[in-house]
Order: C-alpha cells, then sequence, then structure tokens
C-alpha cells in the first residue's frame, strides 16, 4: 500500500526531472555540451512565476485553472527569451573554441545568475512561499491519497511530451534540429540556419525547464535563487543515465531517478544520503554502461 | 630539477619557519590571512596540476580538502593526549600526511572513472564526489555530523603553512618538469597523440589525480588546525569553485600564475569585505570574461611562458 503511495510521488518526482532532462538532451544533442545554467532558468521560472501571480491575480482569480495557465505560459516564455539570450551573449562567441573554455563559461554563467539573484538589488538570498497557482483538492482511495497536484504534473509532463514529440518528429523546425544534431557541417550545407536551430533549441528547453520549475516550487517549501541546483543536477544525471542526447532517454532517466529517489527516502538508514543516491548511480552508469540506458555507444574516431 | 629551484626551496622554508618565531610581533588578523593564502596556494597548484598540467576537469577538490582535514584533526584529536607538548611538531606532521594519504586513496577512486571520461563528464563526476563525501560527513556522527567537528587545536602557524606551501609547489613543478612529468603535458595537449608516442594517459592521469588529492588533503589539514572546526557545508561545491577560479584567473598549467592568483584571491575579499555581496557575482562575471578573450589566464606574461609549449 505504502509502495503505490511511493509509487505516485515517485513519478510525480520523476516527470518534474525529466522536463528539465529533456533540456539537457536537446542541447547536448545540437551543441555537445552541457548547459550548466539551464538549472537557473528553472530557478527564474518559479521566480517569474512568483512576481506574475500577484498581477495576474488582479484580472483573474489566481488559485484557478485558467490564471496558473497563463502565468505558467507567460514564465515559459520569458525564460524561453532568456534561455535564447544565454546563448546568443555567451555561447555562441565561444562556439568554435575548445571543450573545456566553453565548459568553464557555462559554469561562469550559472554562478552569475544565481549570485547576482541572491543579491538584495534583485531577489535576495531568502526563501520565499511559494503562492498558490490551483486550488488544491485530495482524493482518497482506502489510504491512498492523491492531490490534485500529482494529477497536473502528470498530465502536463504528458501533453508536454506529447507536444514536443510532434515538434521535433513533424515540424521543419524539429527536422533541422535532428539534422543538427546528426551532423552540423552537413545540415548547413544542406540549407539548415544553424544558429536558428540552437536559438530554437534553448529556447524550447528553457521554457520546459520554467514549466517544470513552477511545478517543482509548488511543492517546494518555498523558492530562492539557488533552488535550481539540486533538481538542475539530478535532471542532468537523469538524462545521462538515459544516455545524453537521446529524447526518450531523459524521459525514462528522469523517472528512474525520481522513482529510485522517492523510494530511498522511505527506507530508514538509506533516508539520510538521499542527496548522494543520485551522484551514486551517475557514477555507476558511466563507469559501466557511459551511452546511458537507451543510448548507444559511440566510436570514438580519431 | 636545477640547484637553484632547490636552494629556493630551502629559503622559502626556513624563511616560512623564521617568520613563524616572530609570528607574535604580528597582527594577529593579518597573520590568519597569510596562512589562508599559504593553504590557498597549496590548493590551488595542486589543482593546476590536475586541472591545468594534466587538462582534466576536476570540480571536487574540496571533497579531497575535507577527506584530508577530517582525518587529520580525528588523528590530533585522539591522540593529543598521548603525546607530549615537545612532540606535538610530530603528531601534527603525521596527522597532515595521513590525511594527505587518505585523499590520496579518494583520489585513486575518483581517478578510477577519469579513465573513461572526458571533458564535461568528468567535471560532473568529480562534482559529485565532492557531493557524495560532504553527505557522508554530513551523517558521520563521529565526526560531528552536521553539527560540525569542534575543538581543533590550533596548531597551523605561519610556518607550517608556507613552508608546505613551499614544499607543495616545489613537489608539483618538479614533478610536472621531469622526465617522468612531460607526459603529464603530453596528455593535456593530445591524449591520442601521447599514447602514440607510448605515454600511457591513463596513468598520468590517474597520478594526477592522486598527487593533487594528496596535497589538497594535507591543506585540508592545515585548514582544521587553522579554524579550529570542521563543517561539511565548508566544503561545498562553492569552496571547489573557489580554487577553480584560482586556476582559470592564473592561467590553467601557469604555476607563478596561479600562486600570484591564490595570492590577490585570498587578500582582496579580505581588503574589500564591505562588497562581500558583489564577490561570487564579480568572480563569475571574470570567468565569462575571461574565457572570451583570455583564456591563457590574466597573471600569465610571455616570460612565465613553459618553454616546453613555445
Amino acid at each position: 500500500m505504502n509502495w503505490l503511495q511511493q509509487l505516485i510521488n515517485g513519478f510525480g518526482l520523476g516527470s518534474i526531472y525529466a522536463l528539465i532532462a529533456l533540456g539537457y538532451t536537446m542541447v547536448y544533442g545540437v551543441l555537445r555540451f552541457i548547459n550548466f545554467a539551464h538549472s537557473d532558468v528553472l530557478m527564474l521560472g518559479a521566480f517569474g512565476a512568483f512576481f506574475l501571480a500577484p498581477s495576474i491575480g488582479k484580472l483573474l482569480p489566481v488559485p484557478s485553472y485558467l490564471g496558473a495557465l497563463i502565468v505558467v505560459a507567460v514564465a515559459a516564455f520569458g525564460c524561453a527569451l532568456i534561455g535564447i539570450l544565454i546563448e546568443r551573449l555567451a555561447y555562441r562567441p565561444l562556439r568554435n573554441r575548445p571543450k573545456l573554455t566553453v565548459l568553464i563559461t557555462a559554469i561562469g554563467v550559472s554562478l552569475l545568475i544565481e549570485y547576482s539573484c541572491q543579491h538584495r538589488a534583485l531577489f535576495g538570498a531568502q526563501t520565499r512561499p511559494f503562492p498558490k497557482l490551483l486550488p488544491e483538492q485530495t482524493f482518497h482511495a482506502g489510504a491512498l491519497s492523491i492531490t490534485s497536484y500529482d494529477v497536473v504534473v502528470l498530465l502536463v509532463t504528458i501533453v508536454l511530451l506529447a507536444l514536443l514529440w510532434y515538434i521535433v518528429q513533424k515540424t521543419r523546425i524539429g527536422t533541422a534540429m535532428r539534422a543538427v544534431a546528426y551532423n552540423h557541417q552537413a545540415a548547413s550545407l544542406m540549407g539548415v540556419n544553424i544558429d536558428r536551430v540552437i536559438s530554437f533549441t534553448f529556447g524550447l528547453g528553457s521554457a520546459l525547464a520554467a514549466i517544470a520549475g513552477i511545478m517543482y516550487a509548488a511543492k517546494a517549501p518555498g523558492i530562492e535563487p539557488l533552488m535550481g541546483v539540486q533538481p538542475g543536477l539530478r535532471a542532468f544525471i537523469a538524462a545521462v543515465l538515459g544516455g545524453i542526447g537521446n529524447l526518450p532517454g531523459a524521459v525514462l532517466g528522469g523517472l528512474v531517478l525520481g522513482l529510485l529517489e522517492t523510494f530511498a527516502g522511505g527506507i530508514p538508514g538509506i533516508s539520510n544520503y538521499r542527496d548522494g543516491i543520485a551522484f551514486a548511480i551517475l557514477i555507476l552508469i558511466l563507469l559501466f554502461r557511459p551511452a546511458g540506458l537507451l543510448g548507444k555507444a559511440q566510436i570514438e574516431k580519431v | 630539477m636545477n640547484y637553484g629551484a632547490k636552494r629556493w626551496l630551502i629559503a622559502a622554508v626556513a624563511l616560512a619557519i623564521a617568520v613563524s618565531f616572530l609570528s607574535s610581533l604580528f597582527n594577529r588578523y593579518y597573520l590568519g590571512v597569510a596562512i589562508d593564502v599559504g593553504i590557498n596556494i597549496i590548493l590551488a597548484v595542486s589543482l593546476n596540476l590536475i586541472n591545468g598540467h594534466t587538462g582534466q576537469f576536476s570540480l571536487g577538490h574540496a571533497g579531497f580538502m575535507a577527506v584530508g582535514g577530517y582525518t587529520a584533526a580525528k588523528i590530533t584529536l585522539g591522540l593529543s593526549s598521548v603525546f607530549s607538548a615537545a612532540t606535538m611538531p610530530i603528531l601534527f606532521l603525521g596527522a597532515l600526511v595521513v590525511g594527505g594519504m587518505v585523499s590520496a586513496v579518494a583520489g585513486l577512486v575518483v581517478g578510477v572513472p577519469s579513465l573513461r571520461l572526458r571533458g564535461d563528464y568528468l567535471a560532473i563526476v568529480t562534482l559529485g564526489f565532492g557531493e557524495i563525501i560532504r553527505v557522508i560527513f554530513q551523517n558521520m556522527e563521529s565526526v560531528g555530523a552536521a553539527s560540525g567537528l569542534k575543538g581543533i587545536p590550533n596548531w597551523t602557524s605561519f610556518g607550517w603553512a608556507w613552508a608546505l606551501a613551499a614544499i607543495t609547489v616545489f613537489t608539483i613543478a618538479s614533478l610536472v618538469n621531469s622526465t617522468y612529468g612531460r607526459g603529464f603535458i603530453a596528455v593535456h595537449d593530445d591524449e591520442v597523440a601521447a599514447s602514440a608516442m607510448g605515454i600511457n594517459p591513463v596513468r598520468y592521469k590517474v597520478t594526477a589525480f592522486v598527487v593533487g588529492a594528496f596535497f589538497a588533503g594535507v591543506a585540508g589539514g592545515l585548514y582544521a588546525h587553522h579554524k579550529q572546526f570542521l563543517s561539511p557545508t565548508g566544503f561545498d561545491f562553492m569552496k571547489s569553485i573557489d580554487i577553480v577560479v584560482m586556476v582559470i584567473l592564473g592561467g590553467m598549467g601557469k604555476t607563478p600564475g596561479v600562486i600570484l592568483a591564490a595570492i590577490v584571491l585570498t587578500i582582496l575579499p579580505e581588503a574589500l569585505r564591505e562588497f562581500a555581496s558583489y564577490r561570487m557575482i564579480l568572480y563569475s562575471l571574470l570567468i565569462i570574461i575571461l574565457m572570451m578573450v583570455r583564456p591563457q589566464g590574466l597573471f600569465t606574461w610571455p616570460m612565465f611562458a613553459r618553454s616546453a609549449r613555445e
């Protein structure tokens, strides 16, 4: 019985990880580097909703589905722009530089966002309560309790995954994304505008991160500028677990990690080490199956 | 290594110890900062071996420091009743070395995954390793868990910190400049070409991790006996970033630059205390701008450039 409850919680956490992991994996697909700032975009999404909720609340009643939808949509759009801006300003000038240079820059961008936001002129370092965006209900089935939050998270994830699948598989820009991920040079010879595709990828990934960030914040005790770091790292691990660059892999990795963490949190003795579990999984997967669960092993050419 | 460098080493150690005997003449606060500088030089130079000379990217240096610090502190706390005050230096040196060795074992454990990983993956694994270490210490009751380890004797003097810093610089510079050590630079420049030349990149990477971790552990021991208090949160990701910034600013693989960066980045935050809230904003901006316009580091001039590269 208890495990069924854990299963529901695990799926909720896992779908949030999955949405964030998609951003990492998409950017890795087109640019072959880890966008460390992704976890901060998710924090910015949560803060966006935090500041938007009261102003939207003047027009619409805010703990409502329509109000929440507008708040989330505006925050996601804003974060998409921020993601595009980050790529344009920080990563594009370094595109043909050694990987290490780009990696260090990405860490720098991440730190810059975190510490600027911690400064009292911006958000400040204190934890703030996140406003309620949705009316809350709890459904009981026996000893099982399912909140409307869990249902919404799962539904939103399913809808977003379907949308993403449509964009990547069926639209022109999605085809271009896959082409760029497959081979930069060949894609650009075929007339794909690489810069535009990369911008779009950043925008899409950042919007997903913003939505995930809002859903994460809704259950977290509060929001603060470093709130993105932990879910961000875990989502990255989820992306590696599923096979980085592989979209279904990111979703699978996110769900697996969410479930493992939730179940481990329920076992006394292990629960204290919950924070270390994700990293232990990362090290194990990199040692034994570096390509990830769904990834194909790549032969390195010299 | 030529005789000149050895002479410098002896002079530096002698000077450090001499100044240490006169330490009562100095302001305690300045002395404390000077000890911090010495410890940070050890940390930055040892990380430079991994990140700079060998071209790996480790984000877990604070983890090694924590291992060494906790080990050394536990040893001195456990054995200080057995040893008399006169034999304190022996105990302290022993504790530092054992702390360094335990940390080196941890370096071996991290070095092994590096056999298969490159660049960003390695960075994440080392980051994860640092976090795992922190979580372990946070849950270990015997070292005070989350509330920290208190009452460590205040044994780190100026002499200890700077003499060990001089030894660290000497050892790592000698290692890198030796015939064997050219292999580190070869691995950094091109792994494939290096292995074609009969250099075993795996071996060099692991060596870099083990040696770097050893000195980070020693620095951790010094830090423990300087601050007299250890808490797991003091060894988080941000501490690793502090050290990484020193290496990047100084120029990866450029020892004089890294030493200078360690000195500047330790003194500057002390001098600009009222701007403390801007410190990390400034660091991160500095990293980004440096990577764009001067990836070789701020404190690198042609005269310091390593002859092997040019």
